[in-house]
């Protein structure tokens, strides 16, 4: 059972020019794109910079003005009605930030910043609030003394852990993870990795994880989805995506990655320049003459790629 | 005919910071050489000495904070003791660098054809013509389809990818014996970061460069170096060539870091995460195995006094001992 549906979600740009600044054009940045999320999984969206990737994150919280599409949490339209405070969406739909230095305010010690959703949505008693913060702080394995201090004194790997914990002070459904670790290092980001699965496994929780990793990605997610210029390219559950590509833009985009032994590096060079060559040929059977990417159709039950309804095997 | 090949040397080199009037040593007595022809990968986590390195080969360090001992011999020459005048004939003309960030160093207010071209007024004897020329050559190897039209473009009318290919075109202008690259893909895409890989090896077969690349990427490591080498703490901890390290790596560090990666074709559930923390410049520990406290399950006895690299396999230098010992601990690091 999905408890957020989002329906057709378009974010478009206008582009101002001409002598009266009128609207000239518009940027597609999210181009009708719709998901379904149930609890306790992980989701992956997947995609170049630039494609919307982040947008649609945003979108979804309400972070951006949605054009047109809608989200419906539990039943409930919530699309662009961000604006009340106690609404269940806003308390139990939760985001992490790529860069965790500038998602926390450098004047304020962690113990604010961490009892700010906690103000806004839970009403506690300054005591209760207290045993709140250190539970919270526990959970992301920081000890109790740090609630005094400026997220200046604190390492990358800290500060995510801050914006973690400020994330699920809430208790919430679905957290909407833009590019949690791509800011740090190997090692720390294991221990984020790690960290962010067990939270997962203890509250039940379900991830929005926006990355353009494709190896982080098929470590957290169960369902991917893969982006190209605003829309859905093609979906599917880990294993499709990973061992039965379908569309070109995903061939390409899986040929790309480096994988970590140097045996068959030849062989993989050879096959990404065979898949590369194979993208400007075939480029015109997955994309309109616009270049908009088509729209997606299923090809199995869980398996949907953006191409002709002849043109898939 | 082996001396012949080698074209950098570096022995002992010492770069210091200072810090509340007090030196503290960034690169701590790292010695290798480059070989022509050869890419040679550094790698290591942020911190731990890697760009340092570079910023003092090419002599790019803030000089009224830093001290840098040792030696960088290049063609029987000491970088470390060069003057400013005669480090300048060298850099850009004998060795180029590749920086991270593609947009922050271009000049945004000079056209792309007239920033290439600043290193062939310096380096060469090149008339105007044979200048402009040269900007197109350039422009066309590092494969940008109309040079003539870029090269009259600024850094902002073009994508991450393209101000990479600039960067490169500069680097390679005066054909240099030694291009590092300091984390040149990291600002990009997978796909982009493809053809760049692929660029900069296509480059080095046609010019015989020897390239020091930078990053904390494996991945990068295993598609194109030859030999790698992994820094810890201002140290190197271990020195192979590319099979060998990444099928038979042997120090704690090393393994650990192998053992952190998310990876596309294996599903193991948890990641190896490795205990504590990189030690700040100020409180690193100078004596004994530095990476000893983070792997605190292996006895004390297990460490050398003094670590110095060995040579456990032909061309395969791990430093301490405690390799011999070492295994994963399972289950109890939280």
């Amino acid at each position: 059972m999905s408890f957020m549906v989002i329906q057709d979600l378009k974010v478009h740009y206008p582009v101002r020019g001409g002598i009266f600044n009128q609207v000239v054009d518009y940027v597609y940045a999210v181009d009708g794109v719709s998901m379904e999320f149930e609890s306790g999984k992980a989701y992956g969206l997947v995609g170049e910079s630039g494609c919307g990737k982040s947008t649609t994150g945003k979108a979804i919280v309400g972070l951006e003005k949605i054009t047109s599409g809608r989200v419906i949490y539990e039943g409930i339209n919530v699309t662009n009605k961000r604006n009340n405070r106690k609404s269940t969406f806003n308390r139990e739909v939760q985001m992490i930030f790529q860069d965790a230095h500038s998602s926390l305010n450098p004047r304020k010690r962690v113990r604010d910043i961490i009892a700010e959703p906690i103000h806004n949505f839970l009403k506690l008693s300054p005591k209760e609030e207290e045993r709140k913060i250190c539970e919270l702080l526990e959970i992301v394995g920081m000890p109790e003394d740090v609630k005094y201090k400026y997220p200046h004194e604190f390492s990358g790997g800290q500060k995510q852990r801050l914006g973690i914990a400020r994330a699920i002070a809430t208790n919430p459904k679905l957290i909407i993870a833009d590019e949690p670790v791509s800011a740090l290092d190997i090692s720390v980001q294991a221990q984020i990795l790690n960290f962010m699965k067990d939270i997962q496994n203890e509250f039940g929780l379900s991830y929005l994880f926006i990355s353009h990793d494709l190896g982080v990605v098929k470590h957290m997610c169960d369902y991917i989805s893969i982006m190209y210029k605003g829309r859905f390219v093609e979906t599917g559950t880990k294993f499709d995506i990973y061992n039965n590509p379908q569309h070109i833009y995903t061939k390409r985009l899986l040929s790309a990655i480096p994988q970590v032994t140097p045996i068959g590096r030849e062989r993989r060079k050879r096959e990404r320049i065979k898949v590369e060559n194979d993208y400007r040929e075939q480029y015109k059977n997955y994309f309109d003459e616009k270049e908009r990417v088509l729209d997606l159709i299923p090809i199995t039950s869980t398996h949907n790629v953006a191409a002709l309804p002849k043109g898939v095997i | 005919m082996q001396r012949t090949d080698e074209i950098l040397k570096i022995k002992d080199l010492h770069t210091a910071f200072r810090i509340n009037d007090r030196y503290y040593d960034a690169v701590d007595g790292v010695s290798l050489t480059l070989k022509r022809n050869e890419i040679l990968a550094i790698v290591g986590e942020s911190g731990c000495g890697k760009s340092t390195l570079a910023t003092s080969i090419i002599g790019l360090y803030d000089q009224s904070k830093t001290r840098v001992q040792g030696e960088i011999l290049y063609k029987t020459q000491n970088l470390v003791s060069l003057n400013e005048d005669h480090l300048n004939e060298i850099r850009g003309s004998e060795i180029g660098m590749i920086f991270q960030d593609p947009l922050s160093s271009l000049n945004p207010l000079m056209r792309v054809g007239d920033q290439i071209e600043e290193g062939l007024i310096y380096h060469t004897k090149l008339s105007s013509e044979e200048r402009k020329k040269r900007v197109l050559e350039l422009l066309q190897q590092v494969g940008i389809q109309n040079p003539e039209r870029v090269a009259r473009q600024f850094p902002h009318q073009l994508s991450g990818g393209m101000r990479q290919r600039v960067i490169i075109a500069i680097a390679i202008s005066c054909k240099p014996k030694i291009l590092i690259a300091d984390e040149p893909t990291t600002a990009l895409d997978v796909t982009i970061q493809a053809q760049i890989l692929d660029l900069l090896l296509a480059l080095q077969q046609e010019t015989g460069a020897g390239i020091i690349l930078i990053t904390h990427d494996l991945g990068v490591v295993a598609e194109v170096a030859d030999r790698v080498v992994v820094m810890y703490a201002g140290e190197i901890i271990e020195e192979a060539p590319v099979r060998e390290i990444f099928l038979h790596p042997k120090h704690p560090y090393t393994r650990s870091l192998f053992h952190s990666i998310p990876q596309m074709y294996s599903s193991s559930d948890r990641l190896n995460v490795i205990q504590g923390m990189v030690p700040s410049l100020t409180n690193l520990p100078r004596n004994g195995c530095r990476f000893a406290s983070r792997i605190p399950w292996i006895r004390k006895e297990a460490h050398e006094k003094n670590p110095h690299l060995h040579e456990v396999a032909p061309n395969h230098f791990v430093r301490c001992t405690c390799w011999k010992e070492f295994h994963f601990n399972r289950g109890g690091n939280t």
